[in-house]
């Protein structure tokens, strides 16, 4: 082996080989005591018996010079990298808790020619599964030939028989398998993804981190570059279209943000060019599906679903679903829209078809069966039950849920699983024990070996000789933390970008309708959310800025008071609750909460930029250093509201953030401006949180007096904190909603608006602030309050409603 | 026995509803015993989609679109029938009811591909220990199937109490299983579980059933209702057994469609947008010719 010199000066990995030839020792013993395959050891992916392997040459070389420190410190620019990006996996999605997708900082190499062989063999597959799934909606022949068994389809429940018969141009577009190398270096599949296999967002986010961060490296590597898969993957789904093929309507269909990888829905969306949707977002008629846009209804063509199948119509599959698109398997059969992968595609996620690969695949396609699985037994309770210790189990019919390590069960677990595995033996397939190779992962003080798996994402792809373009690469998983791929290319690199021209020539647009009332719904809370949050951070600031200085906060309980939130005392403590804690009803932690939920809703509608600022948005905690946390959360809100104006194009989307931004604003003027009878404290607190002292002292100098605030904060149009300049824009949005630009008379919200805004522009600050007239100014502004809630009713009911669905009663 | 069976599905909403997917099976099936002379569909308001076809299980069944708004929804279906008897084995010379599940489980023959599938588990009949534990009383070593299924039948119509208060329509069976009370739809599941955990294919029958007014009382017009019952694979055909009156069904009973569940075959089932509160009337007229 003809090493670089300065690998063996490296201690970081001498250190590793010794480790990974150590770690092969021990389970080698482990492994002789349960089996009498004294022989197998695990591969280890850069070692081979203490030999680097070329293909690592270069990466070794770079970790090498790195040394410790230097990766630690790639490894945190990775992670700074993915939180900036807002990478999240959603681990817990009942409680809607994401939590940052955890990358490692060396990559999984493979060479050019050992990947040319996987990626055939995992085309190949994706081929006889496509045959298999054609076979079990249409004539049936494999059961009818006895090649399989019945239950294998018949027993599937994910074998949609509404979809039977019902021709498709392409079932299984998007197809994955899962893989482990055995200790003699050959891979194999434990388990394969036929709905809508996720993971390829998440291998493409790696690769734009990893890139970036151990950038010599992968450029000394020749790494093959992942975007010609996507591109393999628009143009199949373009030209599944049943109609207007040079520039179909493709959406991505998700469950929505409480789905595990939501990120990737989002991220995908947004790298492909395709709408966000959720079943809500869709409705069908005439047996055509359409996207429900603020300006109306568009045609969809195309359907990418990131939903499980027998979700996807609760009309025909099952009933009790929420999340689809009621009557979309009446218009598949219509062919007025195409699915990938196909509606019941789900059957091939069938732990039962792995034992009769090699058989199918000689009876199918005629051909060697290149990836076998691993020796998997189905349906046989007999031999699992005798035996359990020998075998990893799992359910058949899915892929999601861990596997079971038997070996790590107690006896009452194993009875039960037993008991389970004899009353249904068809649900459970039981995989042979086989070691899986590993891979150096960086702990932060030394490279360790760790076992791995790794997912092959492959597409279909009519020019491809095998019918399927594979990622080069995909998703390396070490338990819970991944790692980037890098297969090895054996010529030069190509370089391509998914923003290369096509050929056909695309129409200019501006502006456009094209927006789902459901994005314009959460854009709308959007920019509510973030003003209320500044609003309370403002208010609660002052009130620590005068503890701290000894002052008396009593101006900001007043304050406080009509937003109608009461501090549990008046002391710092009192104070801090109401922005750090959880409990606290229309504190500032459920605000920015729901911030976060809404802009994380619209995460495809928003750029890279508005994205990193909304996750720097930090919670306040509560100590001494409070104050500088909101100033800093502040700075962001200021940011974002920055990136609203200057970096947002004008068309509905944001106009719909700006409205929330308005509508909350004048809210908030109203209801403040309720004490501006009370003392001289609440006026300048008043001043202060609408950043309008210092105009006010260059009006007025130091007298302060109710009139000239009020007309500042409530009429001064060209304040811009000011209740008036808020209606005037409000005003202009409304005009300027999709489709009521030619309305000839107002809409009930117009008419809303423009009251409020006459009624504010035509108020006498001096007249009302007299003290006989108090009653007449609380009662003016408790109608305004009135006014501005029930416009945000109407704006919901007449843009942002979007009804769902339910079932007939029975 | 010739019929002519109406049945009236009436939905009244408070709101309006913009729009209203339907799937119904409505249309009785011809079978060897069973004649369907003519059968019409009617629904107000006028549908935008109206597609007939057969599903899979070679039923009836037609998807009802209907797009303008609308308060009220009715859809009639007026079959005129002719069934006669049904030939029902001998009991005692049907084959032991180990070799049935042993043919199912091997599953090697082709021309029982489309029975197989009944002996597997459904969306609303998973597998369940109670069903076996429920079953295995009535199946004694190499006892005739139809001897074994006849006696669960009995033993739900037994053991069982109807009561119309005890389930709804999205009431887990195995609920029903425990309670011991229900009705047609939930008899017929339990003794399609019970059988299908022995190894036995059974599939779910949806129908009517002509009923008799009490003696001296006249016969109400539309106060018959939809029944449901089960059918059990005896080797060499399916035999009818309906739980719920203890019997094996003959003239009276008039099939409508069969599935592996009640999800298979709802007479009608369907989602709205928009009406808010809704009431649903359901007559069912079974009146003899």
């Amino acid at each position: 082996m003809n090493m670089a010199p300065d690998l063996f000066s490296s201690a970081l990995i001498a250190g590793y080989q010794a480790q990974a030839a150590k770690q092969t020792q021990t389970q080698t013993q482990t492994q002789s005591q349960t089996q009498e395959q004294p022989e197998s050891q695990a591969w280890d992916e850069a070692f081979d018996r203490g030999h680097l392997r070329t293909s690592w040459r270069q990466t070794m070389n770079c970790l090498g010079r790195l040394g410790a420190a230097g990766l630690s410190q790639r490894r945190d620019q990775a992670l700074r990298l993915v939180r900036d990006n807002g990478v999240t996996y959603n681990a817990n999605s009942e409680r809607g808790i994401d939590r940052p997708w955890a990358l490692d900082v060396v990559p999984l190499v493979l060479g050019a020619e050992e990947w040319h062989a996987v990626a055939r063999g995992v085309a190949q597959r994706a081929r006889l599964l496509d045959a298999v799934l054609s076979d079990s909606y249409g004539p049936q022949r494999l059961l009818r030939e006895g090649l399989i068994h019945p239950a294998a389809i018949l027993g599937h429940p994910q074998f949609l028989r509404p979809l039977h018969g019902v021709a498709v141009a392409k079932r299984l577009v998007f197809y994955a398998a899962d893989l482990i190398r055995g200790p003699d270096g050959r891979w194999l599949v434990t388990g394969e993804h036929a709905q809508a296999p996720a993971g390829a967002g998440y291998a493409l986010e790696n690769r734009i981190v990893l890139g970036r961060a151990l950038a010599e490296a992968f450029r000394d590597c020749q790494v093959e570059r992942v975007a010609a898969f996507f591109m393999s993957l628009r143009k199949t789904l373009r030209a599944l279209s049943p109609h207007h093929h040079d520039n179909p309507r493709i959406v991505l269909l998700s469950p929505g943000p409480y789905a595990e990888t939501y990120f990737e829905h989002a991220y995908l969306a947004r790298y492909l060019g395709y709408n966000l949707v959720e079943g809500g977002d869709l409705t069908v008629r005439d047996d055509k599906v359409y996207l429900k846009n603020l300006g109306g209804l568009h045609q969809v063509d195309v359907i990418l679903r990131r939903l499980a199948d027998d979700f996807c119509d609760p009309l025909e599959l099952r009933s009790d679903s929420v999340l689809g698109i009621t009557g979309l398997a009446g218009a598949i059969r219509a062919g007025s829209v195409a699915v990938a992968n196909a509606l019941g595609s789900g059957l091939g996620e069938n732990g039962a078809l792995l034992p009769c690969g090699e058989r199918l695949s000689r009876h199918l396609l005629g051909e060697e069966l290149r990836l076998p699985a691993v020796p998997t037994v189905w349906n046989d309770a007999a031999l699992l039950t005798a035996d359990l210790d020998r075998f990893i189990l799992r359910p058949t019919w899915t892929q999601r849920g861990a596997p079971i390590d038997t070996e790590k069960l107690t006896a009452a677990e194993r009875a039960a699983l037993s008991e389970r595995i004899r009353m249904s033996p068809q649900d459970w397939i039981g995989q042979e024990r086989i070691m899986p190779s590993t891979t150096p992962v960086w702990t932060g003080t030394a490279l360790e070996a760790r076992p791995l798996t790794l997912r092959v994402f492959a597409v279909a792809d009519a020019d491809e000789s095998e019918g399927y373009a594979v990622l080069p690469g995909g998703l390396t998983r070490i338990g819970d933390v991944s790692k980037d791929t890098w297969v090895l290319s054996a010529g030069p690199v190509a370089t391509v970008s998914l923003l290369q021209p096509q050929s056909a020539q695309i129409s200019l647009k501006r502006g456009g309708a094209d927006l789902p009332s459901r994005v314009a719904d959460n854009l709308f809370w959007l920019g509510r959310y973030a003003e209320r949050v500044e609003g309370l951070a403002r208010l609660v600031r002052e009130g620590l800025q005068q503890l701290t200085d000894g002052g008396d906060p009593a101006a900001v309980l007043t304050l406080l008071d009509q937003l109608g939130l009461k501090p549990v005392d008046d002391t710092y403590a009192g104070l801090l609750a109401l922005i750090a804690d959880e409990d606290c009803n229309g504190g500032l932690r459920q605000n920015l909460n729901n911030l976060r939920r809404s802009a994380f809703a619209v995460r495809d509608r928003l750029s890279n930029d508005t994205w990193r600022i909304i996750n720097r948005l930090e919670q306040p905690v509560a100590d001494d250093d409070s104050i500088a946390q909101l100033d800093r959360l502040l700075t962001d809100l200021a940011a974002l509201a920055g990136m609203g104006m200057e970096n947002t194009t004008r068309g509905p989307a944001w106009r719909f953030l700006d409205l929330g931004r308005r509508l909350e604003r004048t809210q908030h003027g109203f209801e403040l401006l309720r004490a501006v009878g009370s003392t001289n404290a609440v006026l300048e607190t008043l001043l202060a949180v609408a950043d309008s002292s210092i105009t006010y002292r260059s009006r007025y100098l130091t007298t302060i007096q109710p009139a000239p605030v009020l007309d500042l904060l409530l009429v001064d149009g060209t304040n811009p904190r000011a209740v008036a300049f808020q209606l005037a824009r409000l005003n202009e949005h409304l005009g300027h909603v999709p489709g009521e630009e030619d309305r000839a008379l107002p809409t009930e919200a117009q008419r809303l608006a423009l009251r409020l805004r006459t009624n504010v522009d035509l108020a006498d600050p001096e007249a009302l602030c007299r003290p006989a007239r108090r009653a007449e100014l609380a009662e003016f502004l408790a109608r305004c309050c009135d006014d501005t809630t029930r416009l945000s009713e109407v704006v919901t009911s007449l843009y942002l409603s979007h009804a769902v669905p339910t079932p007939t009663i029975r | 026995m010739r019929y002519t069976v109406t049945h009236i599905t009436t939905y009244h909403y408070q709101e309006a509803v913009a729009v209203s997917h339907n799937l119904v099976h409505l249309g009785p099936r011809d079978l060897p015993y069973q004649q369907v002379l003519g059968h019409r569909l009617n629904v107000s308001p006028e549908p935008t989609v109206f597609h007939r076809s057969q599903d899979y299980f070679g039923n009836r069944s037609a998807k009802i679109t209907v797009q303008s708004p609308h308060r009220e929804l009715v859809v009639t279906a007026t079959t005129t029938i002719e069934r006669t008897q049904p030939p029902i084995p001998d009991p005692a010379l049907t084959p032991p009811w180990e070799a049935i599940a042993d043919t199912v489980r091997r599953a090697d023959l082709v021309e029982l591909l489309p029975v197989v599938e009944f002996a597997y588990p459904s969306e609303l009949v998973p597998a369940d220990s109670g069903f076996r534990e429920f079953a295995e009383p009535s199946f004694t070593p190499e006892r005739p199937i139809l001897e074994a299924a006849a006696d669960l039948s009995h033993r739900i119509y037994s053991e069982f109490t109807f009561d119309t208060k005890a389930t709804t329509a999205t009431t887990p069976v195995q609920d029903a299983l425990r309670r011991k009370r229900g009705v047609c739809q939930d008899f017929a599941l339990i003794l399609i579980g019970a059988l299908r955990s022995m190894g036995i294919p059974a599939r779910y029958v949806s129908g009517y059933l002509e009923t008799t007014p009490p003696p001296g009382r006249p016969r109400l017009v539309g106060a018959d209702a939809s029944h449901a019952w089960a059918q059990v694979w005896c080797g060499e055909d399916w035999v009818d057994l309906d739980p719920t009156n203890d019997c094996v069904p003959g003239e009276r009973h008039l099939t409508v469609a069969f599935g592996r569940d009640f999800a298979d075959v709802s007479p009608m089932r369907g989602m709205i947008l928009g009406g808010g509160q809704a009431t649903v009337r359901v007559s069912v007229d079974v009146m003899r010719l």
